[in-house]
């Protein structure tokens, strides 16, 4: 099975880009112009190794000037990203990497900024940046490296690592319930939420096209593989054999169908809404008994105003070891960025003005109530 | 009663405080009375005081605030000591001031809320107000006013048919105009003033006008006030001028610095009292390529900041010292990656939450340093509310100049305190050059088996200048110079990370090297010292200024000598301080803290530096500061104790 692509339909016709206003460049671009001189030393069979590949690749699909890019970070294995891009870039503190960027792109109306974290860093310490970023809805996409455990710091349980989680620091089992990065996103009101997999190179990249393309605060939810200290958290959903089952795959405009296909192709479970709680739940489709046929399941729309959907939607995603989970874009709708109408905000008062910057400078300084020595 | 039959007596200077409930507005008239003693041309000093909640319970002690005026027909540089008249609108404003006061102040009393309750709030058990011809009671040897100012005001706006609540609010713009006639200040700007601020509402704009007039006119025809009195203007040095703030003109000096560098000027803020004024002032000045970024927390606020001073503009973030202590961490992100920052701390009272609305220096050893590792961070702080123009001038050029996070300190004194402040001429100002890199600084030669030699330009952001020590501040957007830093220790040259244990410590003493360098483009210190006797300097930096020049001034009037300096830059310190306290037998440091520069002074000059501690969440008082210095002279010179004569230098008397 294959995730379908939403590219065709993002942005939406009409909306101004993520990158509208960063200048582009006309000599081609390879994965290489985009790979620094550093040795990358994450441990072997790292997921971010996958990530990294990918975004170098697809960065010359973007056909920005190279040093209009800029990649911020906090802390953390992931955070060590921007060392290996051959961008502007900054590998800041614990989970301060929104602010930064926040600061970047308001200050810098022309350059593609990109966040980079993990889930400690992001949902942890950062958690309160992470938010206001997304609310302010501040023009940057953040790549959300979750592979539920403290790498960096050795393996302690993180905010999205499952209850229960045996670890260095809860050697009976942890007792936090976990946060769902993306029910956090919508709840946050972001504007564009995804979800991706490291190994998966062509959703990965499909969805980090769609992100570059949104204007405001993109969060992309990675689920990254971590072989040192919770190998297999997402074997589930990358198992050959389960995947289907596992993946709940969202195509805007398409039923929200997954599990493995009848014989003759169709689909066998589906997302439909549940009048009994108000949300939605998992059915069976067919003919049979208690199951729904294909124009009774929920036909997933990415651009729907209200958030409440797609939350429900984020609810399907295991809090517990990852059986199912929903994967690609969960919501994408155009909302005012505060970079935006800060700037705006700048040219209504007049900061472009030609007046003499001294003269304008020596009123504001004089003022109304002046009296003369002489 | 006609005008001419009333007195009118020469002052040199006065301090008036104006002292009321939280609700009574007392902040606003004090302002006024400022501005028209401004535009009048005497020299003045304000202390506004208020409490920490908004709107304290009605009529008690905490719900008090004050504000304090002095002014004087010559150069002043305290707010005063104890006032020569209060102006209290209820008990407990009474109450609550008259301790400060020295026997003989004139006391104008708004009768209208001494009823039992009121008095009981205020913990009174009988009404001071009857007891005035009783010798001995509270209030005798004042020269007490009793005026029903409510009640008159309210009488003199019925005509606007405003609620009695409203019209009763007109209160202080009665005691304004009362005190305005009394002192002969000029009326025409209070009376702008109030038209454009009521604009929106005519009953209450004829009301406050009303009220203003009327309080003017009682003076004028009531035999209960015989004495008009006279300040004439302060000889001032030409030029024009105007009553400013210390955060008005902290705010004014960031602009300025925006404009004399060419860079955007980015503030990432989060409100915290005594600093928010700043952040409002700014967000004025969108016009000027001023954003303001009001975060989620301080620590976003500086993260922002540093973000845009990576891109191209120059960050500051504004706070208090609660704030410094979140903001600790990127602080050390802007050390080590070295980006220019201005970290503006207006000081309050601490720990912690402390005394919000009250002064303190006690954030210095936090801004030298409060940080992990070795993160020295140059420290800029002004002296007076019009200097923090120039400081904040000063601290851009540090930054911008060095790559260097800086700490400007004011406090809660200078931020909401005022003076004349001549304005400058902006062609003055200095010039900020960002001098940003716009080429590669490198060529790495690599040679292949065969023997043939490549070069390639490269940039290096840790390359450095040999005179600043600076390194290259390369933007984003320029083509060829793309990098990355961060927090990790980066290789002296090139910046890729390292963790090579000679190479941290290259960088270590490098970062520290550099701040040092700062001092060489220091002038050197001024010492005032005008016998060139003085055994004893007296030492400040910040806020104390005012108070310390008063101190040493009353003590050469009682005819000793004493030396003053007073230190702008506290990190690094000017080249030739350890020279200058090195010419004095006592040096004498008095600060709002417990010995915190004292402290710096006694670890790098190995001086035996004398301290003089006060933290009780006010600026420091002239009268108690000569006394002090005064005693230290007279050790220094062997004057025995029981000859020593302060009584000019720390008399309080009346001025009236
Ligand atoms: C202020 C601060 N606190 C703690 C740390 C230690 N620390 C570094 S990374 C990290 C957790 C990283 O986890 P995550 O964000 O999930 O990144 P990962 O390593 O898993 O990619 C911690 C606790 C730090 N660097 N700074
Ligand atoms: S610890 Fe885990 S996340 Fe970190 S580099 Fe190693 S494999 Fe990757
Ligand atoms: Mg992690």
């Amino acid at each position: 099975m294959t995730l379908t692509s939403n590219r065709a339909d993002l942005p939406t016709p009409g909306l101004r880009s993520g990158t509208e206003s960063v200048p582009t460049t006309d000599q081609p671009q390879t994965g290489k112009d985009f790979t620094s001189d550093q040795e990358v030393r994450w441990c072997p069979g790292c997921g971010d190794y996958a990530v990294l590949k990918a975004v170098q690749s697809f960065l010359p699909d973007l056909g920005l000037r190279r040093e209009n890019i800029v990649f911020v970070s906090g802390i953390g294995c992931s955070s060590r990203f921007p060392y290996y891009l051959d961008t502007y870039g900054m590998h800041s503190i614990h989970g301060r990497a929104p602010s930064i960027a926040t600061g970047i792109a308001t200050a810098r109306e022309d350059l593609s900024v990109w966040v980079v974290t993990g889930d400690g860093d992001a949902l942890s310490i950062g958690g309160n940046h992470l938010i206001h970023a997304l609310r302010r809805n501040v023009n940057m996409t953040i790549l959300l490296f979750n592979n539920r455990i403290y790498g960096l710091t050795k393996g302690q349980y993180s905010p999205t690592s499952e209850a229960g989680k045996v670890t260095k620091s809860t050697p009976m089992g942890s007792v936090d319930h976990p946060f769902n990065p993306v029910s956090l996103a919508l709840g946050a009101e972001a504007s564009f939420v995804a979800r991706t997999i490291d190994s998966d190179r062509k959703h990965l990249t499909e969805v980090l096209a769609a992100a570059a393309a949104h204007r405001g605060t993109s969060l992309v939810e990675i689920y990254q593989n971590c072989p040192i200290f919770n190998d297999g958290a997402f074997d589930a959903i990358k198992d050959r054999d389960t995947k289907a089952d596992a993946i709940i795959p969202l195509v805007h405009g398409e039923p929200i169908t997954f599990g493995v296909p009848t014989e003759d192709g169709r689909a066998t479970k589906g997302v439909a809404h549940d009048p009994a709680t108000g949300g939605v739940r998992v059915v069976e489709v067919g003919d049979g008994e208690g199951q729904l046929s294909e124009s009774e399941l929920l036909v997933h729309d990415a651009h729907n105003p209200d958030p409440s959907v797609a939350f429900a939607i984020s609810r399907l995603t295991d809090a517990g070891y990852l059986h199912t989970s929903p994967i690609g874009i969960f919501r994408q709708v155009e909302r005012a960025t505060y970079d935006d109408e800060a700037r705006a905000q700048l040219a209504t008062a007049g900061a472009s003005s030609d007046a003499d910057p001294a003269e304008r400078l020596s009123a504001l300084i004089t003022g109304a109530d002046t009296w003369t020595v002489v | 009663m006609s005008e001419n039959t009333k007195q009118v007596k020469q002052l040199d200077r006065v301090i008036i405080r104006f002292a009321g409930d939280s609700g009574d507005g007392m902040q606003l008239t004090g302002d006024r009375f400022t501005a028209e003693s401004a535009s009048f041309g005497n020299d003045l000093v304000t202390l506004p005081n208020f409490p920490a909640e908004i709107r304290a319970p009605q009529g008690t002690l905490p719900g008090v605030s004050s504000f304090q005026v002095h002014f004087a027909d010559h150069d002043i540089l305290t707010p005063g000591d104890a006032p020569d008249v209060l102006v209290a609108m209820n008990p407990a404003a009474l109450k609550a001031n008259l301790g400060d006061l020295p026997k003989g102040a004139t006391i104008i009393v708004d009768t209208h809320d001494f009823s039992a309750r009121n008095l009981t709030k205020a913990g009174y058990d009988a009404n001071p107000l009857d007891l005035l011809e009783t010798p001995g009671s509270e209030l005798d040897g004042f020269n007490v006013h009793p005026v029903d100012l409510t009640g008159i005001t309210v009488g003199a706006v019925k005509e606007f048919g405003l609620s009695r609540k409203d019209a009763a609010r007109a209160k202080n713009m009665f005691a304004l105009g009362l005190l305005s006639w009394m002192y002969g200040r000029p009326t025409e700007g209070t009376e702008t003033f109030l038209a454009r601020k009521f604009a929106k509402d005519a009953a209450v704009r004829d009301a406050n006008l009303t009220a203003f007039r009327a309080g003017w006119n009682f003076g004028e025809t009531t035999e209960t006030f015989v004495v008009r009195y006279e300040v004439k203007p302060a000889p001032m040095s030409a030029g024009t001028y105007r009553n400013i703030t210390g955060n008005l003109a902290l705010s004014y000096g960031l602009v300025a610095a925006g404009v004399q560098s060419g860079l955007p000027l980015f503030l990432g803020s989060y409100p915290i009292t005594p600093a928010s004024d700043i952040l409002h002032e700014l967000s004025k000045h969108k016009g000027f390529g001023v954003t303001t970024f009001q975060a989620e927390d301080e620590i976003a606020g500086v993260g922002a900041a540093i973000g845009a001073s990576f891109s191209g503009a120059l960050g500051v973030t504004t706070t208090s010292g609660p704030g410094v202590a979140l903001k600790s961490e990127a602080i050390g992100l802007a050390v080590m990656t070295e980006l220019p920052l201005l970290v503006v701390d207006v000081q309050r009272g601490g720990p912690s939450t402390g005394l919000p609305t009250k002064t303190e220096q006690a954030d210095l050893l936090q801004a030298m340093f409060g940080r992990n590792g070795e993160a020295p961070v140059p420290i800029v702080a002004p002296q007076s509310p019009g200097d923090c123009f120039d400081a904040a001038i000063e601290a851009a050029r540090i930054a911008i100049t060095y790559r260097t996070p800086v700490m400007l300190l004011s406090d809660g004194y200078l931020a909401n305190g005022s003076e004349p402040w001549r304005i400058p001429e902006v062609a003055d100002l200095p010039v900020i050059d960002p001098a940003f890199a716009t080429a590669t600084n490198h060529t790495s030669t690599s040679t292949a088996k065969d023997g043939t030699v490549t070069e390639t330009e490269e940039f290096w952001p840790y390359l450095r200048d040999e005179e600043t020590l600076a390194r290259p501040w390369a933007v984003p957007g320029t083509a060829g110079l793309e990098h990355r830093i961060g927090g990790l220790e980066k290789g002296e040259g090139h910046g890729n990370i390292s963790y090579d244990p000679a190479n941290h410590e290259l960088m270590v003493r490098t970062r520290q090297a550099k701040v040092d360098r700062i001092a060489d483009s220091l002038p050197p210190l001024e010492v005032d010292d005008p016998s060139g006797r003085a055994k004893v300097l007296v030492l400040g930096w910040g806020s104390t200024y005012g108070p310390i020049g008063a101190g040493v001034r009353r003590v050469r009037r009682a005819g000793y000598d004493v030396a003053q300096t007073h230190l702008r830059h506290l990190n690094p310190f000017p080249k030739d301080l350890g020279e200058i306290l090195a010419r004095y037998d006592k040096v004498l440091v008095p600060e709002m803290n417990l010995g915190q520069l004292s402290m710096l002074l006694r670890a790098k000059y190995l001086v035996d530096a004398v301290g003089h501690h006060q933290v009780n969440g006010m600026p420091l008082k002239a009268a108690e500061l000569a006394q002090v210095i005064g005693e230290l002279v007279a050790e220094a010179e062997g004057i025995p104790a029981d000859q020593l004569d302060l009584s000019v230098a720390t008399s309080q008397e009346v001025h009236q």
